[in-house]
């Protein structure tokens, strides 16, 4: 087997393309699929200023890497949920990835917004699963922080792992207005959000992974501590069987649902979000959803306070 | 061989020579969710590994909530 550009000895063969690639010819098969992305989807524009979600997991880093090497003008934007040992290894690898390419990155820190909101204390007392609570708050301070920042898209790493595996999750239970906004682009529905884009959407985690081994990218290859046995784990597992089985299927499943059946969802009427009345970010009621868990982490801790007075 | 399995760091020693292909099988991992490193490079499902090879194994499949 040789690399299909150069004819070098291959480090990695994609079943999916029956193709093989060198190191260098790789990097280079990777990038050229994501400047295609980027322009058939309309991803970005040139002069844009890009905030760019950084977990330090290899999805994202992998990204930055690629539209920064691509001349887009990015900024990294890294989320310290308060998950231990797990967010502090996270943000060192962000941090030193960002310092090691003279990038700028910004940090939220969850211990510190809205009174702290560190992701265990905030499942622990409302009772919500990590995942949940940890969902609310990522999406309000992503949003908040590109809306505060003034940039024009917000760019996130999810692959087509990611997105087979939410378009199986969201078939099996039907949820229509889900798979209506399951595509690469959102355009803000509401003044305070701004453009959402997902330029990896086609590339699959192992294709990530090897470009950011072979890029020598130091990333967290530990999984956070609260996704064992998180559904989309299975999700993936189920199709990673299929994938082996049928080399293309993820892939199909994906284009195929944004060609046909996403139109169709989208086209149903749905009411825009309204204004949320504490933070003015969008809501579905009177409060968003992020505004709703802070106050209740304050009454809770309040309460707490009142009980333990002599 | 000494064989590192990551996330899990967990270790596991096997003998003999066989293809990348038949140690993920034996490992039971699915083809096309794991790299397969030896000496910092990447290796094929077709390459062979020896007795005195050191390899990684790591898993490329994340996620939180679905």
């Amino acid at each position: 087997m040789k690399c299909v550009r150069c004819r070098a000895k291959p480090e990695v063969y994609l079943r999916a393309h029956n193709s093989a690639f060198c190191r260098s010819c790789y990097v280079e098969y990777f990038r050229r699929q994501v400047e295609r992305a980027v322009r058939r989807q309309r991803m970005l524009a040139p002069g844009e200023r890009v905030l760019v979600a950084v977990s330090g997991g290899k999805d994202s880093l992998a990204l930055w890497d690629v539209l920064a090497a691509l001349g887009y003008d990015t900024t990294g934007l890294y989320l310290a949920q308060g998950i231990g040992e797990y967010s502090t290894r996270s943000r060192a690898l962000v941090e030193a990835f960002a310092a090691a390419r003279g990038l700028p990155l910004r940090v939220v820190d969850f211990t510190v917004e809205d009174g702290g909101m560190a992701v265990p204390d905030v499942a622990a007392l409302t009772r919500r699963s990590p995942c949940a609570a940890c969902g609310t708050l990522k999406r309000h301070y992503f949003d908040r922080a590109a809306r505060e920042g003034g940039f024009d898209v917000l760019a996130t790493g999810h692959n087509l792992d990611d997105e087979a595996a939410r378009l199986l999750g969201n078939v099996l239970h039907w949820q229509r207005d889900r798979l209506a906004r399951q595509r690469p682009v959102l355009e803000p529905s509401h003044p305070a959000f701004v453009r959402k884009v997902k330029p990896l959407y086609l590339l699959s985690e192992y294709e990530t992974a090897t470009y950011a081994f072979l890029r020598g990218i130091d990333y967290v290859v530990e999984e956070c501590p609260n996704a064992a046995g998180a559904t989309q784990l299975v999700y993936k597992d189920v199709l990673g069987r299929l994938e082996a089985a049928s080399p293309g299927t993820k892939a199909a499943f994906v284009r195929e649902f944004l060609r046909t059946g996403q139109p169709a969802f989208a086209a149903e009427p749905t009411a825009p979000p309204a204004t949320c009345t504490r933070c003015g970010m969008p809501a579905f009621g009177e409060v968003c959803g992020h505004c709703a868990l802070v106050a209740e982490i304050a009454r809770k801790r309040a309460a707490s306070l009142h009980a333990e007075a002599p | 061989m000494r064989i590192l399995l990551r996330p899990q760091c967990r270790t596991v020693d096997l003998s003999g020579r066989r293809t990348v292909a038949r140690l993920l099988h034996e490992l039971g991992i699915v083809p096309g969710t794991a790299m397969v490193i030896r000496n910092d490079t990447l290796l094929l499902d077709s390459e062979m590994v020896e007795d005195d090879d050191e390899i990684e194994v790591r898993a490329v499949i994340s996620g939180g909530a679905a």
